[in-house]
């Protein structure tokens, strides 16, 4: 039976395209604030977790995963219409994910690799991000996204105030953690200072360098909106850290290598001799 | 593929939910008889095999928990274990507990999922669990609460619970502390008790009398319960080592799916909780053993639905060894050994939550990956999956259209399918014809 009160309740739609499903686990695990958050909200359609699937208008829509088939192309548009406000979660969505990488690559050689008879095989040659097709309204960065980032987001659109997200780089949450700098201390070639804060800087809490799993951050130096300084780290790893230009090319290009700054990075070192 | 007829009828789902991915199925029927099942999975293919090579072996275990995000540590450790072989090493004491602990805390966290969000409402007739929980408030918490606890141990050894960070070649790149590792224990044994509370739950649940006869294939070590480690063993009597797996089990592509198909001499097979249960239940731990006394739960279990049975056992199990594995541990004087890089190639089987997860890797001298093959238990079982369908069918074929769907939608959930690994997306079509 629904309740009276449902229809006033915003509606939630979870889509999937090409992903790992472990964005949509995080809002599993919100473990008891799942049950909140099932009677904040009007889950209409949410299938991993749900067999009730209705169709939309939705209020709020979540989208994991990335582009990677022509009829994944048209289903966003269509969910673009149904959704008023449209949020990518995790670095598949907001970044094309790892992938991505086959956007380097030939991927009729890929087929080929991984298929016996590649012609039944129904896929674009690139993995793109989700703004890469339609307006998205909030970007949730992180392979999988931080839990408590993504309820922070829906309770402040449930209450009607702007969301505002972190952009800073991982290294500011180690320096609030205590965390021995891995690059400095270890010799480590850690993305931490050019990666977007979020996950607590799990990776040097773990003793090991970041990967840059949150995507670029936003300038330190040049500012808000801006590009971190890719370049500077980079020629550290090279010129103190021995890392050869392949190695460079690799830091850059990995769970969300085809972001803009990761990739212009990478694409740089590739073309090093 | 049948010609459309006058009397055909289609029966289209758009969506199979509560399991991990997105896949189709289409049923042809004739009259009575069912002529055609074909599983189809469309999660489009994202090419993991193919992009490996050229990467570093160091980036392997961060990139291979991508394939999947229920279930990350198995990819993981088949990946180390395979480059590990490749490297001439072999983990253990501390390290090989910690790595059995990080497993314990996957099963744990999969299996309650599976077991109280994806599957319970199948059996207590809800649409989901959030629905679930309005009018059983106390058993969902309960379930909740239970997948907590897996995520618990997994984000202490591994920084968090999806996609942990800290599994390297070699070891770990942080190992707990002592106290760290206690600082679990109560809620463990809490977890625990409910752990026999929901054995004795599933084990009242109505099961359809449904009991084909399987090929069951897990893996067997000779003194524990399988994770890492062991033989491949199957209920035909196959006993074989890991590094025989391709010359016994044979991928195939069908042209109606983006997984491969996985079979064993030309035949289906069962992977998953199910198959290792019935192969491994002289390893169970004396909780697991008594309350399957207590309810007379006979091994081996033939009947798929009692699958849930299977995976709350293990919930059980992998509990028990947890909280023993806690008891003894003193940190290793490293948390990981140096590797000395060369070449080969090198295979590993471990059991993910669904069933054997097999990985090839070869590297170079550099330590670069050449060649990489992966296969997951979602393909190895879905030959399996088409078949119960076809068994199953006749039974649902004077139902309704919607029930009939709902029908085969349980017994593909009974498998926990992970399309992503190998996809929610399930359009059921049933094609009916006149005789
Ligand atoms: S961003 Fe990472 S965790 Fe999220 S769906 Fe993609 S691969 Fe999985
Ligand atoms: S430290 Fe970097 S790689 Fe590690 S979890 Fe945080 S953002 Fe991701």
């Amino acid at each position: 039976m629904r309740n009276p009160d449902e229809r006033q309740r915003p509606r939630l739609a979870v889509v999937k395209f090409a992903s790992c499903d472990g964005c949509q686990l995080s809002i599993l695990n919100l473990e008891e604030d799942l049950l909140a958050l099932g009677r904040m909200l009007d889950i209409a359609y949410f299938p991993e977790a749900s067999s009730d699937m209705r169709p939309g208008p939705y209020d709020i829509a979540l989208v994991e995963g990335s582009i990677t088939t022509a009829e994944d192309a048209h289903r966003i548009l269509a969910l673009r219409e149904q959704a008023k406000v449209l949020i990518t979660i995790g670095a598949c969505a907001t970044a094309g994910g790892i992938q991505s990488l086959r956007n380097w690559a030939d991927v009729e050689s890929f087929k080929r690799a991984v298929y016996p008879s590649p012609e039944y095989i129904q896929s674009l040659s690139t993995s793109t991000p989700i703004s890469e097709h339609v307006h998205v309204d909030f970007e949730l960065w992180g392979c999988p996204i931080d839990k408590d980032q993504l309820l922070r987001v829906i309770i402040d659109l449930v209450a009607d105030v702007q969301p505002r997200l972190p952009a800073d780089s991982v290294c500011l949450e180690c320096k609030r953690r205590g965390n021995v700098c891995v690059l400095v201390a270890k010799g480590l070639p850690c993305l931490g200072p050019v990666t977007r804060t979020g996950c607590g800087a799990i990776c040097p809490g773990m003793g090991r360098d970041c990967y840059g799993c949150f995507g670029p951050s936003e300038g330190a130096r040049k500012g808000p909106g801006l590009p971190p300084n890719t370049t500077s780290l980079a020629r550290h790893f090279h010129s103190e850290l021995q890392l050869i230009p392949i190695e460079v090319m690799r830091r850059f290009r990995g769970i969300n290598g085809y972001v803009s700054p990761f990739r212009a990075e990478s694409d740089i070192w590739e073309k090093k001799p | 593929m049948p010609e459309e007829t006058a009397q055909t009828r289609t029966i289209a789902v758009d969506m199979v939910a509560r399991v991990e991915g997105e896949g189709a199925l289409r049923v042809t029927v004739k009259g009575e008889t069912v002529q055609d099942v074909e599983l189809r999975i469309f999660e489009p293919p994202r090419f993991f095999e193919a992009f490996l090579r050229g990467r570093h072996y160091e980036e392997v275990p961060d990139i291979v928990a991508r394939i999947c995000g229920i279930c990350p540590v198995a990819y993981q450790m088949s990946a180390v274990h395979a480059l590990e072989q490749i490297f001439g090493f072999r983990v253990e004491g501390a390290i090989r507990d910690l790595r059995r602990l990080l497993y314990c805390g996957e099963w744990i966290e999969s299996h309650a999922l599976h077991v109280y969000l994806l599957q319970a409402p199948d059996f207590l007739g809800y649409d989901s669990a959030i629905s679930m929980a309005k009018d059983h408030a106390t058993l969902v918490t309960r379930g909740l609460r239970l997948k907590k606890a897996g995520n618990a141990i997994m984000t202490l050894l591994g920084g968090r619970s999806v996609h942990p960070v800290s599994v390297k070649v070699g070891g770990f790149s942080r190992v707990p502390l002592r106290r760290e590792l206690e600082a679990l224990k109560d809620e463990l044994l809490w977890a625990r008790d409910a752990a026999v509370e929901t054995v004795r739950w599933v084990a009242d649940f109505e099961y359809p009398d449904f009991a084909p006869d399987y090929n069951y294939v897990a893996l067997r070590h000779p003194d524990e319960y399988p994770f890492n480690e062991g033989q491949i063993v199957a209920s035909s009597g196959l006993q074989i080592s890991v590094s025989e797996f391709e010359q016994h089990f044979i991928e195939h592509q069908v042209a109606y799916s983006n997984a491969l198909h996985c079979k064993l001499r030309g035949s289906s097979y069962f992977v998953g909780p199910l198959a290792r249960l019935n192969l491994n239940q002289d390893h169970l731990t004396p909780w697991a053993r008594q309350v399957l006394a207590d309810r007379r739960i006979e091994l081996p279990l033939r009947n798929p639905f009692q699958g849930i049975i299977a995976r709350s056992i293990e919930i059980l199990y992998a509990l028990e060894e947890s909280l023993q594995l806690i008891e003894r541990y003193e940190p290793p004087p490293l948390s990981a050994a140096p590797i000395t890089v060369r070449s080969g190639i090198g295979m590993a089987c471990t059991e993910a939550p669904r069933g054997i997860l097999y990985h090839r890797y070869e590297v170079d001298g550099d330590g670069v990956i050449r060649d990489v093959k992966i296969v997951p238990p979602t393909s190895q079982n879905q030959s399996r999956i088409e078949q119960d369908l076809r068994l199953f069918m006749p039974r649902l074929l004077r139902l309704p259209d919607k029930e009939a769907a709902l029908g085969c939608e349980r017994v593909i959930r009974c498998y926990d399918p992970c399309i992503s690994c190998a996809t929610h997306f399930l359009n059921l079509e049933i094609r009916r014809e006149s005789a």
